[in-house]
């Protein structure tokens, strides 16, 4: 049984995260800031509290089984699972580079522990209702985890999903929605409204709660509350910053899919209390 | 004339079968359990049967997510919604990530009839051996669709099965071999070697008996797993009979004819023709209306077969 981390120990544990996720975007050149920083203490709280999972024992039967739907917040999957001990920091610093193994978006192939590719938005959640449902099928007690962007419900095939995994009674099903109000190409309510958000869940037979998506009391609390939960699954809305933690990426869209400069990664390591070089070295070096 | 039966009853079969021997085995459809025949796996375990309504893109990837937790998913649509509208999850989701899932392209082909182009499935062939991981099996006829159907449940990774709507010849019986990857020779020849696949092999045979009349000695070889294709086999046919045509029930753009010319071309090039459906939609009419209309009989085999002899020095 892994250690489970209070929340101050969440804090810290989403800090260091938030310096792998700058570091590596500044290496790669590309990638996604604003989602992966915007979902960093849910992913944190998932990893680190809520889940039952071994890194090192990757064949663990009893394994809770976690998706990303939005597979292009790899900065922050790919650090979870760095920190969580699936594979060495070091890894990290090659982040969408030919000479990684870290792809763009998430590889089952190249990347143990990954349980299905993903980078085309709105297939996720389909996926973890197939796992909940297989779990079931075995009746597993295992419980299933993924989280969801809000730009991504825009997809049609996330309420074919919806649909079904309240149809099948999912109650060990649990999403996540990084309600970040922001899109690639602006404000999520102006490219095309999903709101009211809790509404649709509720309509299709969801149980929902909405909380403040940074807020770890708030995600620890949800957790448990889906958790205890029986027959419908609960998607958690998670009221959230993209760019979170980074002053000048907070609340902008125009950091949906974009990598700081050394310029930019020196300011933003800086509010978050290191610098490029150092924590450079911290990742080679484990 | 032989003795004619459905393919998707096959398909249905082995299903039942799978499910008799492997408890991981479960089969999904959207809204069209009868249709493709897997509700008899379902009234026989109907614990690990799911319907998933009219929602073949979720169905994909709920197939991929329950072969995540050990499950094998046979999953069953019409070709025309499983290749195409479902083409992203099968490309991302199942094959990229080289999952256990097994998708059955159920009404492929002209044959469908009466329902018209958007039904009939022309282009899976095309579509699905341009995606990596993808094993793409259409077999013949009830026998080795079930065959293939078990050999697919007994076989690591994601495949594709076509079959058709149709009662069509029985060609092969229940001990005929069948091995994935492996294409076989069901009538001797050394003038030429017609290639075909799905109910366009029983249209090989008669072609090749027809021209016996005429002094030409055609082989007729069963290439019923299109990816990975069977390179040594064609490779010696080219060798040995010196001039191919190919038959099948699909587009002629990259199809099982394609996928052999790639074969030709590149080990010991021959004069080749296809029979095929030439680039064009389909449309309503009964089945043998539309097989003579679409140019998908013995006699376009002979013409073929004709036309590539005399390409042949």
């Amino acid at each position: 049984m892994r250690e489970k981390l209070n929340v101050e120990q969440l804090k810290s544990k989403a800090l260091e995260i938030r310096r792998n996720i700058i570091t590596m975007l500044t290496y790669a050149g590309s990638g996604h800031s604003g989602g992966s920083l915007s979902s960093t203490d849910y992913g944190t709280a998932l990893f680190f509290n809520e889940m039952n999972i071994e890194p090192k024992n990757l064949n663990y039967k009893d394994r809770d089984l976690w998706f990303f739907s939005i597979g292009h917040v790899t900065p922050l999957i790919y650090s979870l699972m760095a920190e969580a001990g699936y594979f060495p920091k070091n890894d990290l610093l090659l982040f969408r580079q030919f000479q990684g193994r870290l792809e763009g978006h998430p590889c089952k192939k190249h990347v143990p522990g990954i349980e299905v590719s993903a980078g085309s938005l709105g297939q996720g959640l389909s996926v973890a209702v197939g796992a909940a449902l297989g779990s079931k099928l075995d009746k597993h007690k295992r419980r299933v985890y993924v989280v969801c962007g809000d730009g991504e419900l825009q997809e049609g095939q996330i309420w074919e999903a919806a649909m079904s995994a309240a149809h099948y009674k999912l109650d060990n099903l649990c999403a996540f929605v990084d309600y970040n109000k922001l899109q690639i190409d602006g404000n999520v309510e102006d490219v095309m409204g999903i709101h009211p958000l809790g509404d649709k869940f509720r309509a299709f037979n969801w149980n929902v709660v909405e909380i403040d998506g940074h807020n770890f009391e708030e995600i620890l609390a949800a957790l448990e509350k889906a958790r205890n939960f029986k027959g419908r699954p609960t998607v958690i809305l998670g009221n959230t910053i993209m760019g979170k933690c980074v002053s000048f990426m907070e609340n902008n869209h125009k950091w949906h899919g974009n990598p700081p400069s050394k310029e930019q990664a020196a300011i933003a390591l800086a509010e978050l209390g290191t610098t490029l070089e150092d924590w450079t070295k911290r990742l080679a070096e484990s | 004339m032989p003795e004619m039966k459905k393919t998707r009853e096959g398909w249905g079969k082995g299903l039942v079968e799978l499910g008799e021997v492997n408890p991981n085995v479960c089969v999904l459809t959207a809204d069209l359990g009868e249709s493709t025949m897997c509700h008899f796996f379902g009234e026989k375990f109907p614990e690990r049967y799911f319907q998933v309504g009219i929602a073949e893109q979720n169905m994909m990837c709920i197939a991929a997510g329950l072969s995540v937790t050990g499950k094998i998913p046979f999953m069953a649509t019409y070709g025309a919604f499983a290749a195409c509208r479902a083409l992203d999850q099968i490309r991302i989701t199942v094959a990229y990530s080289n999952l256990n899932v097994k998708i059955g392209g159920a009404h492929g082909g002209i044959s469908v009839g009466p329902d018209g182009a958007t039904h009939q499935a022309l282009e899976e062939f095309a579509i699905i051996r341009s995606i990596p991981n993808m094993t793409l099996i259409c077999p013949t006829d009830f026998w080795e669709t079930k065959k293939a159907t078990i050999a697919a449940g007994n076989t690591y990774g994601p495949f594709y099965l076509r079959f058709g709507r149709e009662n069509v010849p029985v060609v092969t019986n229940a001990d005929t071999p069948f091995e994935i990857g492996k294409g076989y020779q069901l009538e001797k020849g050394g003038d030429l070697t017609i290639i075909a696949c799905g109910m366009m092999v029983f249209e090989a045979l008669v072609a090749s008996e027809e021209l016996r009349k005429q002094g030409i000695s055609a082989r007729v070889v069963n290439i019923h797993t299109i990816k990975p294709i069977d390179r040594e086999l064609i490779t010696k046919c080219a060798k040995e009979t010196g001039a191919i045509v190919t038959a099948e029930e699909h587009q002629v753009n990259g199809g099982l004819g394609g996928a052999v010319a790639e074969v030709v071309v590149q080990n010991f090039p021959v004069p080749m023709e296809f029979v095929a459906v030439m680039d064009t939609f389909g449309k309503s009419g009964k089945p043998s209306e539309l097989m003579e209309k679409f140019g998908l009989t013995s006699k376009e085999i002979i013409n073929a077969s004709l036309k590539a002899l005399k390409r042949k020095k």
